[in-house]
């Protein structure tokens, strides 16, 4: 290379700086990903266990959940990954005989301390269902409902409404019918709203439990860039039953399968593997995960 | 050529014959049955309702007015209903008032709150053949408690419309607990579910979405069950209601008259009904049916439109 090209390219490279300032550069992204540290852990989960009544429906689940991650839960029907996601905002406390064994922290506490509170546990883990569940209410009211009933001042709820709706990607289509009855939408617009609502209460995580299944193909790319948007400001933990889902959206990947229970002859959901998405896809360490990815079971 | 032919007429001819429309008898049997029950039971009503406005027409026609607002009186041509009336607006409003929050209530508590344990099933076991008592027995249990109850006679003033209510209150809360309950047992789990994963307490569940969703049905029960309170005569018949002359007569904003004897539309019918003079039995008591079953066909009619108004706001 002459000195000459090298001057002009660095040259260019100045100018693009000074054009974007705080962007970093191509080159420099490259080294900070190769160094770059884990982001902190939201979630962690130690030798959980979950039973309904004296049936355990899933064991052994090790887990860390990370900050401003997509992790996805994948594996067949059965294997518990709902169980798991539903434990982790105490949604399966609405379940009588439903019991947590194990370690479930959030940012280090205990999510099942005596002292701890499902509903406030509610407000700070959102949840976004499988199939789109908003009220039967209008769409402002959708949203409003999570911040009213936490007590949040009246003031604020158009600066919510707007925020939220902006975040989910629907404000465009519905700003001009915030008043409208939520039942009125269509599938996708639904969940996307349900989303808005979820994140109306500002919580740091977001569990969504298959929230594509009811949707066809163009609504379920939506929620998925949506996704991509949201995730510098929360920890997504989403659990599908489509396996590219999990590889196009989801920075890492916890594979779960159902085994037989030697004990009563019943099916245990267990964790398999949890890693790199990437790893999960390409190289997995064990074989159960290479065969369900590449497709011989399930 | 000539082999293909015939071939394929006779498959047609085959397929045409299995495709032949065949007379369905035992279907055709079955409608014409069904049909048949619902002339009889139609049928029924219109020879009933035809009867009661026939023999009620001379009245209904002629002092319909005065009818409706002179009170008992020993000459069939001079009285009227107003006291009766009276009596099944107070019976009606105790029962709306006392039976229904204690009915949803029950509710709320069997669906939502009690535990699953064989306590919950034997009471739930008992609300349902409570459900199932006939009449009567409540009028004995309104007898001893509510009219000769030991210290609840002070506040029922014995024989009266309070005593009475809280009779056909007793009578309709097993029906408003069932229908409550079966009400709030329809609301989607989804709807919970969305609650809950905002935030919201149990009870504010409960409140904003699960009350709201049951309440076109909550509400039908309970007016359904009020139109069958102003219907009961036995109960009251035995609580003891007046067949004579009643010396006070209260205009109708006065409240303190559910504490003083009084008589209400069925048991004034059963009285007249059993009159010899047929200006009672005949004219009178038909001419105060038809307004009996106007009373419970506009609270019918109210329990309806309200039905759809909920459901249709509940539909968006």
């Amino acid at each position: 290379m002459n000195d000459e090209t090298n001057h002009d390219a660095q040259k260019q490279v100045d100018e693009m700086d000074a054009v974007q300032a705080n962007r970093p550069t191509v080159a420099t992204v490259a080294t900070e990903n190769s160094i770059e540290p884990d982001h902190p852990v939201v979630l962690s989960m130690r030798n959980l266990s979950v039973y309904y009544g004296t049936f355990r429906a899933v064991r052994d689940v090790d887990m860390d959940i990370r900050e401003n991650e997509i992790t996805a839960m994948i594996g067949p029907s059965g294997c518990g990954k709902s169980t798991v996601l539903r434990s982790i905002n105490r949604m399966n406390d609405l379940i009588p005989t439903a019991r947590v064994e194990g370690d479930l922290r959030f940012h280090g506490l205990d999510l099942y301390d005596s002292k701890v509170d499902p509903v406030e546990v509610r407000r700070r883990i959102g949840m976004v269902f499988q199939k789109p569940n908003p009220f039967p209410k209008s769409i402002y009211d959708n949203i409003t409902y999570g911040p009213r009933i936490a007590g949040t001042p009246k003031e604020n709820f158009d600066e919510i409404v707007e925020t939220s709706l902006k975040r989910a990607a629907l404000w465009d289509e519905v700003k001009d019918r915030l008043s409208e009855s939520a039942l009125g939408m269509s599938g996708g617009q639904q969940q996307r709203l349900c989303i808005a609502r979820a994140i109306a209460t500002n919580p740091d995580v977001l569990l969504m439990d298959e929230p594509c299944s009811a949707l066809d193909p163009i609504a379920t790319g939506m929620i998925e860039d949506l996704m991509q948007e949201i995730k510098s400001n929360y920890t997504i933990v989403i659990v599908t039953h489509n396996m590219q889902q999990a590889a196009r959206v989801s920075d890492r990947t916890a594979f779960f399968t159902a085994q037989i229970d030697s004990e009563n002859d019943r099916r245990t959901g267990l964790l398999v593997e949890f890693d790199r998405t990437e790893k999960i896809f390409s190289n997995p360490a064990d074989e159960r995960t290479e065969n369900y990815v590449t497709g011989r079971f399930g | 050529m000539a082999v293909a032919t015939p071939t394929t007429v006779r498959d047609t001819a085959s397929i045409a014959e299995s495709l032949r429309r065949k007379r369905d008898v035992k279907g055709v049997a079955f409608q014409a049955m069904m049909f048949l029950s619902l002339v009889i039971t139609l049928g029924v009503l219109v020879v009933l309702l035809f009867t009661v406005i026939s023999d009620g027409w001379p009245v209904l026609s002629q002092r319909l007015g005065g009818f409706l607002t002179s009170t008992l009186r020993p000459d069939a041509v001079d009285a009227g209903v107003v006291q009766g009336l009276k009596g099944t607006f107070y019976l009606c409003a105790i029962v709306a008032i006392v039976a229904f929050p204690l009915g949803i209530a029950a509710a709320i508590y069997m669906e939502e709150y009690a535990p699953q344990n064989w306590l919950t099933s034997f009471i739930q076991l008992n609300i349902r053949n409570l459900a199932g008592v006939p009449s009567v027995v409540y009028g004995i249990l309104g007898l001893t408690i509510f009219v000769k109850g030991w210290g609840i006679s002070s506040i029922t003033g014995g024989s009266s419309p309070l005593a009475g209510g809280l009779t056909l209150s007793a009578l309709v809360l097993p029906v408003v607990i069932i229908t409550a309950q079966e009400a709030i047992r329809a609301t989607p789990q989804a709807l919970r579910e969305a609650g809950f994963g905002v935030g919201a307490t149990k009870w504010e569940v409960i409140k904003d979405h699960i009350l709201p969703y049951a309440a076109p049905g909550i509400l039908t029960g309970t007016l359904l069950s009020i139109a069958r309170a102003a219907g009961e005569a036995a109960p009251l018949l035995l609580i003891g209601t007046i067949s004579g002359i009643i010396t006070r007569s209260a205009p109708w904003y006065d409240v303190t008259q559910v504490q003083d004897r009084f008589t209400a539309m069925p048991t004034l019918i059963t009285s007249w009904a059993v009159q010899p003079d047929t200006g009672f039995s005949v004219e009178n008591a038909a001419a105060a049916i038809v307004i009996l079953i106007f009373f419970v066909i506009l609270l019918n009619s109210a329990a309806i439109m309200l039905r759809n108004r909920f459901e249709s706001k509940r539909s968006g």
